[in-house]
């Protein structure tokens, strides 16, 4: 773009929205970091803003003592990394065969992939077809329902189609199928976009809120989700641990809650900005094609 | 996407379209076994996990019982969409939730392309990139923890926004108690959430907007904002129309998380929707015939909405999803 002679108004409003946006953004985490970390008689009287007064990190021993969290923790990564590699399989060789040009009836099932979009069978008929299946209170109950998302379906198939067909064709000189041809070439090509399609269905799962909220029962199989909205939302904080540290109940479960928050979302912080190409990689191939 | 789908497509390996038909059969098998084995997996999961609850819909015409099943229970034709429609809650359901899906697009729609604007007129790199990287956070944190945030920010007890109102010497206000609060809320968290992330697919589009256009408007003496208005916005208008498209689509397929998480009781008049609804009395309360229906109900006005908006922007712009 060609500079103009001079600042104008709309570079200065333009910074400082974008300033806005950032600190909005960033804030709130600054604000939870600084009250978790802080006395307990500063935080009472509301006096912190971007850093902590009187430093300690009791609520974080609070937080990571409780067996309760290992468990959930546990639990999600477990259903993060089984879940992630179902997804994978199932989405990559069903993206593979649908962008083959010489799958019959590729069209027709396309077209059915596409309507689930935009049409189900809703909430209620699918519990009940979990539960025919008696998947409901076991891990499979938490892998299986939501295993395909149509459009990271829709995205491999994308880059799949992108790839030349001289490649397909010099594996069939080799006297590969079909499967072998997806194995030993496509795979170990396309590692960076298995890369994006993984980490979407590995935060999905981490996040995921709603699956264990229908299907999952014992409070043995619960994610760190459901943990932290039932210690967090619905107000179930082992607030005897509460009384004993410190005066005013209701203030310390503040940075009690703010420290649980902390803790849940500090994995996906420190990972974030490694992963964050990977994602907008995704996202692009999303947009370009859309 | 579905545009992609639409394409004509070469068919496969040039076949005789002559050959007889036992004989075609064959071939068609020999070219596709280990292509359908790939596919398998994920057919059957299609099948199962959402084609089957689409045939399990037949429950909105039945009474459905546990014991006997959803193919053995007693019909009971429409009742129980009756039922729905002469509930006082159909109103006041269908109002938030359609009010809750048009106050997310008539806000949530503009705020990333102002935004991608903005970072698009932005010279320092380092900077743009900066505003990238922290505004995409947001979108890979949960639902449980973004409403969580927000509940304990906006408490009348030692929440961070009413510090701020009494700094300034007002009052405690009890945002989550007010049913009158819960759309604006709502609608500015998922902005809070998402504004950044829904920036990549416009920044995609302007790549691809030809430079030398922004010459051609300089010498003819085009300002910075004439030059967004006459260069930028007509070379992405395609990608908002498609976007536009599908999130008038998805007006009424308003998130169930979240709002989930955010409402409470005292705010129920604006915050219950049909998806919370149907999951307090529908499978909670174990009405899963009542709820299937009123599931079903929205699905197709839904249906009717993309299929609405697609028609328009294709009379309009030519731009549309199939």
């Amino acid at each position: 773009m060609i500079k103009s002679p001079k600042l104008g108004l709309f570079p200065v409003v333009s910074a400082v929205i974008l300033t806005i946006v950032v600190v909005a953004t960033l804030y709130p985490f600054v604000h939870m970091i600084a009250v978790s970390l802080s006395g307990d008689v500063y935080v009472i009287k509301n006096e912190i803003t971007v850093w902590p007064k009187g430093f300690n990190v009791n609520m974080y021993n609070l937080v990571l003592g409780d067996p309760k969290i290992w468990t959930a923790f546990r639990n999600t990564i477990l259903y993060t990394a089984l879940g992630t590699a179902i997804s994978l399989a199932v989405t990559s060789m069903g993206a593979y065969a649908l962008s083959r040009s010489q799958m019959a009836f590729r069209k027709s099932l396309t077209m059915l992939i596409v309507f689930t979009m935009f049409f189900g069978g809703g909430m209620i008929p699918t519990y009940l077809v979990v539960r025919s299946l008696e998947l409901v209170d076991t891990i499979w109950g938490m892998a299986l329902p939501g295993a395909v998302s149509t459009w990271n379906l829709i995205l491999m198939r994308t880059f799949f189609a992108g790839i030349p067909k001289e490649l397909e064709e010099s594996g069939r000189l080799d006297g590969l199928n079909d499967i072998g041809i997806f194995f030993r070439i496509m795979v170990p090509l396309s590692k960076a976009s298995f890369a994006t399609i993984a980490l979407f269905y590995a935060v999905s799962m981490w996040n995921n809120f709603q699956l264990p909220l229908l299907y999952l029962r014992s409070p043995d199989l619960f994610p760190l989700q459901v943990l932290l909205r039932n210690l967090i939302l619905a107000g179930t904080a082992s607030s005897g641990d509460v009384t004993r540290i410190g005066g005013d109940n209701l203030i310390v479960e503040e940075s009690l809650k703010y420290a649980t928050i902390m803790v849940s979302t500090l994995p996906i912080l420190i990972v974030y900005p490694f992963v964050q190409k990977y994602f907008v990689k995704g996202a692009m191939i999303g947009a370009v094609k859309g | 996407m579905a545009q992609a789908s639409a394409t004509p497509r070469p068919i496969g390996k040039g076949k005789p379209i002559s050959a007889p038909k036992a004989h075609r059969f064959k071939r068609l098998w020999q070219n596709n076994k280990y292509l359908w084995l790939l596919f398998l997996p994920c057919l059957i999961y299609y099948l199962v996990f959402r084609y089957a609850p689409m045939f399990g819909l037949v429950i909105t015409f039945k009474n459905y019982n546990l014991f006997k099943g959803v193919w053995n229970s007693d019909w009971v034709g429409l009742k129980y969409y009756r039922l729905f429609l002469n509930n006082p809650d159909f109103w006041p359901l269908m109002r938030n939730t359609f009010l809750l899906g048009l106050y997310r697009l008539i806000f949530g729609f503009p705020a990333p392309i102002i935004l991608a604007l903005l970072l698009n007129e932005l010279r320092k790199a380092a900077f743009k990139r900066f505003v990238q990287t922290v505004s995409y956070l947001p979108h890979f944190i949960s639902n449980v923890i973004v409403a969580s945030m927000v509940i304990m920010f906006l408490s009348p007890t030692g929440g961070l926004v009413n510090n701020i109102l009494s700094g300034l010497g007002f009052e405690p206000i009890h945002f989550m108690n007010k049913p009158e609060m819960f759309r604006g809320i709502y609608v500015l968290s998922e902005i809070w959430q998402h504004i950044g992330w829904e920036t990549i697919i416009y920044l995609a589009a302007l790549t691809a907007v030809d430079p030398q256009l922004y010459e051609a408007a300089s010498i003819d003496g085009a300002s910075r904002l004439r030059k967004i208005w006459h260069v930028t916005l007509p070379g992405i208008s395609s990608a908002i129309v498609i976007t536009l498209i599908l999130n008038i689509g998805q007006v009424l397929e308003i998130g169930f998380e979240k709002v989930y998480l955010m409402q409470n009781p005292a705010i129920y008049d604006t915050a219950d929707i049909i998806s919370t609804y149907v999951y307090r009395i529908g499978l909670l309360q174990g009405n899963f015939s009542y709820g299937s229906a009123i599931d079903l109900f929205m699905g197709i006005i839904s249906l009717i909405f993309i299929y609405g908006a697609n028609w328009i922007s294709r009379r309009v712009s030519e731009t549309s999803l199939w």
